[in-house]
């Protein structure tokens, strides 16, 4: 059964079509990224869900209710859909108890204890009670927000990019812990980002906007190996993109002859990503034409350019081990691991 | 001279790479600043020392007597009853303009403001002069509201704009209806923009005069200038005005604890998204009486009734009177702005680039006074000059040190903000560059300050421009600002003759109110 199903939602704001035709279902406890570049609607989606806003078109239900017709329907107060906002929007004139017992029913008779509970899940310390939002640092009042939330026992749970404010090392740590509470909890979530790893990692289901249209939706890996075009592509990750001309599953590109998934014929556009394709090891007979011209050493991994027998394509980019690395100038083999995707003739270069 | 030898310490080098918390650095400006801050010591410390000279048997039966009390208790009713009505008005005018999508919000959202233009005591001229029957406390807290609710109105507003919209929406997803949000969440954090709004009408109603003269509503500061006017140094007067400087400070007092050490700025980082309006749908109209309404009582009477004595007048009262009382205070209230803004230099300065505890302490200094009402600071300056200075008594230095004690604080906003502007390191880029110290600063922190320091002059002169109280006290005989011309010949109920005085004020006030509107804006960040 599905939880959310959104169908058909358009929204305009004067001349700027910011939702256009969008349709997503989401399925219990389940976690569901929506990725967009800024300004592709991601956030109107979201305010779309939560009632703050109200469509121009399409119906949004929710547990068979419905909560959004058109411009009709059920306001925000009303509808039971946890949010966490992008800065915690924790009440700045509350403690931090106080915030979470927010939304609790008036005269709850065992506040002390569900709070103690909330900040035991969020995985904060009990003595955090009596603090005051300022007192806290951004990833903690991220878990407030968190457990706000989660204090009215939500079966959805709204995610506005969360963890955009905070440090690249906490904002992994805080993914973790959020995606782990909601997932003890059974809470099926949505979460809003433009961050491409961030919705990759975290959901089961990505939904990629832009400009106001859902380009397509799916699980991260179907998303992030067979992209529906290159836009799509680039904006989930590096790519490597080829002519090429396939036949019967295998299409020949610059690289040589590699697999391709689909049934293809003929003229089409290759895409690899750059960590399919690696330097093959010493004794391997170099390719005529391909030749290191530019070698980075960044600790880890290092990035090798090399350019094409074709002169016309750009030169290719290569993440490799730090070790046994080329010198420029050196010739090399590469050899590519796994499928490239074929974008279908529709949206591949002519 | 305090502006010479201001000017003189500017020129002082002195070393800006030490800079310590507990040594004093800056000396000459240090001096300066402790000098202002211990003449704005002066009203409170003669205060005290009349209460100590005159002994506490006279000061038992000056003060605990049945008419002290009654002043008293009116001056409470005032505040009981004006302050609670004026925060309700204006925060349902400030929700009106800035939240929802009540036609004409901007425009509503001036004419909130304007009504500062009019100085108080031309309000009610124009409401005795409307209703002659308007009496007593009803009449006063009408009026007060009236005149007084832009106060609130600015900071809410500005208040309002500032909230981040998402806590709001946070309260909504908690399952709280829009009228729940608005009393849990919205009205909480208006809380410290309430307090400081309060706080100022609070105390100028201890402190005004002519308004409460007008419709005769006795408080305790039209009691002190009675006093004063039938004999000029009488501990009775003394006495009621340690009684009204214990008021003021119980404000303070009052306000501290209920603002509370709180910090209710947005919690993120980051902007935050504008708030929507909120839809008033059927309920427009009914809700364009209030703006529409207030801007009938505070602007359209006021207007209406000037207009009408200046037609019943027609040219004859524009009279060599009425240039004479305009040049006058023009003139006063220009030396008055620069006289305050060069006073309030030093500590401008130390409060900038050395900060530190003491300088804090002496900062208090310069803005408590400006919290004392007009009849307090004139009363001290009075007495002491009677005792000490008689030489000086009813002489334009007299009243010009009562205006720079008065406008203290508003010389010093505008100027630490605007010296703020101009950090060290840019004085120090130009003395990387080539330029002694003192060239550093003529032509790098001088000239970024000079525009705030503008606006303090302004500022200043405006309010001189509208001072009744210590004027009426303290100027030389002879010697007719706008505002006490407009005094005496309302006094004798000849409100055509007062009809010029009164316009050309809200003419010259008209700019301030600009300023302030300016202002609000900019501290919201639009």
């Amino acid at each position: 059964m599905t939880l959310l199903k959104l169908e058909n939602i358009g929204k305009r704001y004067g001349d700027v079509q910011a939702l256009d035709g969008v349709s997503l279902s989401v399925e219990p406890a389940s976690r569901t990224a929506v990725v967009g570049p800024s300004g592709s609607g991601k956030s109107t989606l979201l305010r779309i869900v939560a009632g703050f806003e109200f469509p121009d078109t399409g119906r949004v239900l929710f547990d068979g209710r419905l909560l959004a017709d058109g411009p009709a329907g059920i306001p925000a107060h009303k509808r039971g859909i946890g949010i966490v906002f992008q800065d915690g929007a924790l009440f700045p004139h509350l403690s931090v108890a106080d915030n979470i017992a927010f939304g609790f029913e008036r005269g709850a008779a065992d506040r002390a204890r569900r709070i103690a509970d909330l900040l035991d899940m969020v995985e904060l310390e009990a003595a955090m009670a009596t603090r005051r939002p300022h007192q806290l640092s951004g990833g903690q009042q991220q878990r407030v927000a968190l457990a706000r939330a989660l204090g009215r026992k939500p079966r959805l749970m709204l995610l506005d990019e969360p963890f955009s404010a905070l440090d690249t090392g906490l904002r992994e740590t805080m993914r973790k812990a959020v995606a782990r509470v909601l997932e003890n909890a059974g809470i099926t979530a949505i979460l809003v980002t433009h961050d491409q790893t961030e919705a990759l990692s975290f959901a089961d289901q990505v939904a990629v906007l832009r400009g106001g249209r859902l380009i397509q939706a799916g699980a991260p890996q179907t998303l992030y190996r067979q992209p529906r075009d290159r836009e799509t592509a680039l904006f989930l990750g590096d790519a490597v993109l080829l002519p090429a001309v396939a036949e019967s599953g295998f299409a020949d590109c610059a690289l040589g002859r590699v697999p391709v998934d689909g049934d293809h014929a003929g003229k089409v556009e290759i895409m690899l990503r750059p960590e399919q394709i690696h330097i093959a090891a010493g004794n391997a007979p170099p390719r005529e034409g391909m030749r290191v011209v530019d070698v980075q050493f960044g600790g880890a991994v290092a990035t090798v350019a090399v350019r094409l027998p074709d002169a016309s394509l750009p030169p290719i980019l290569i993440r490799t081990s730090g070790f046994g690395l080329p010198a420029p100038g050196d010739t090399v083999r590469l050899t590519v691991a796994g499928e490239a995707h074929v974008f279908s003739p529709v949206n591949s270069l002519s | 001279m305090l502006q010479d030898s201001t000017a003189e310490a500017f020129e002082t080098p002195w070393p800006t790479g030490k800079r310590t918390r507990t040594s004093l650095p800056h000396g000459p400006v240090f001096v300066l600043a402790a000098l202002v801050a211990l003449f704005s010591l002066l009203p409170l410390g003669f205060i005290g020392w009349v209460t100590y000279d005159v002994g506490w048997e006279t000061v038992k039966t000056l003060v605990f007597r049945p008419r002290v009390g009654e002043l008293i208790l009116s001056t409470l009713y005032l505040e009981a009853l004006t302050i609670p009505l004026s925060i309700a008005v204006a925060v349902a005018m400030a929700w009106l303009t800035e939240r929802t999508d009540i036609p004409g919000a901007r425009l509503w959202a001036w004419l909130a403001i304007t009504p500062l233009a009019v100085p108080a005591f031309v309000h009610s001229y124009a409401w005795v002069s409307l209703v002659p029957g308007m009496r007593g406390l009803a009449g006063g807290v009408f009026v007060a509201v009236l005149a007084y609710y832009p106060f609130l109105y600015l900071p809410v507003a500005a208040a309002l704009r500032r909230l981040d919209p998402a806590v709001e929406d946070a309260a909504a997803s908690l399952g709280l209806s829009p009228l729940a949000v608005f009393f849990r969440v919205v009205l909480p954090q208006l809380r410290l923009a309430i307090c400081g709004g309060s706080l100022l009408i609070a105390l100028h109603l201890l402190s005004e005069y002519g308004l409460f003269a007008m419709i005769r509503f006795d408080t305790l500061s039209t009691a002190i200038v009675d006093q004063f006017q039938s004999s000029y140094n009488s501990p009775a007067a003394n006495m009621i005005g340690g009684v009204l400087v214990a008021c003021c400070l119980a404000l303070l007092g009052i306000e501290v604890l209920v603002r509370g050490n709180e910090r209710y700025a947005r919690v993120g980082t980051g902007t935050a998204r504008p708030a929507e309006r909120r839809r008033l749908a059927r309920f427009t109209l009914p809700a364009l009486i209030l703006p529409a309404g207030l801007a009938v009582l505070t602007l359209g009477v006021p207007l209406v009734t000037l207009g009408r004595w200046l037609w019943l007048g027609g040219a004859g009262i524009w009279d060599g009177e009425t240039t004479g009382a305009m040049g006058t205070t023009l003139m006063l209230a220009l030396a008055g702005g620069v006289l305050a803004t060069a006073a309030a230099v030093p500590m401008a300065w130390l409060s900038v680039r050395a900060p530190g505890r003491l300088q804090r302490l002496l900062e208090a200094c310069h803005y408590y006074v400006g919290s004392l009402p007009g009849v307090v600071v004139a009363l001290a300056l009075v007495s002491i000059t009677v005792r000490f200075l008689l030489p000086l008594y009813q002489t334009f230095a007299m009243l010009l040190a009562g205006y720079v004690l008065l406008f203290l604080p508003r010389a010093m906003v505008g100027l630490r903000a605007s010296i703020a502007q101009a950090p060290v390191e840019l004085e120090r880029a130009a003395m990387a560059l080539g330029r002694t110290p003192g060239q550093a600063m003529r032509q790098v922190t001088l000239r970024l300050a000079a525009p705030g320091a503008a606006a303090s002059v302004a500022l200043v002169a405006l309010g001189i421009t509208n001072e009744l109280t210590a004027t009426l006290m303290l100027a030389p005989t002879g010697i007719e600002t706008l505002a006490t011309r407009f005094w005496s010949l309302t006094s004798e109920i000849d409100y055509v003759g007062a009809a010029p005085y009164a316009a050309m004020m809200v003419l010259l006030s008209l700019p301030l109110t600009l300023l302030l509107h300016a202002q609000s804006k900019r501290t919201a960040g639009q």
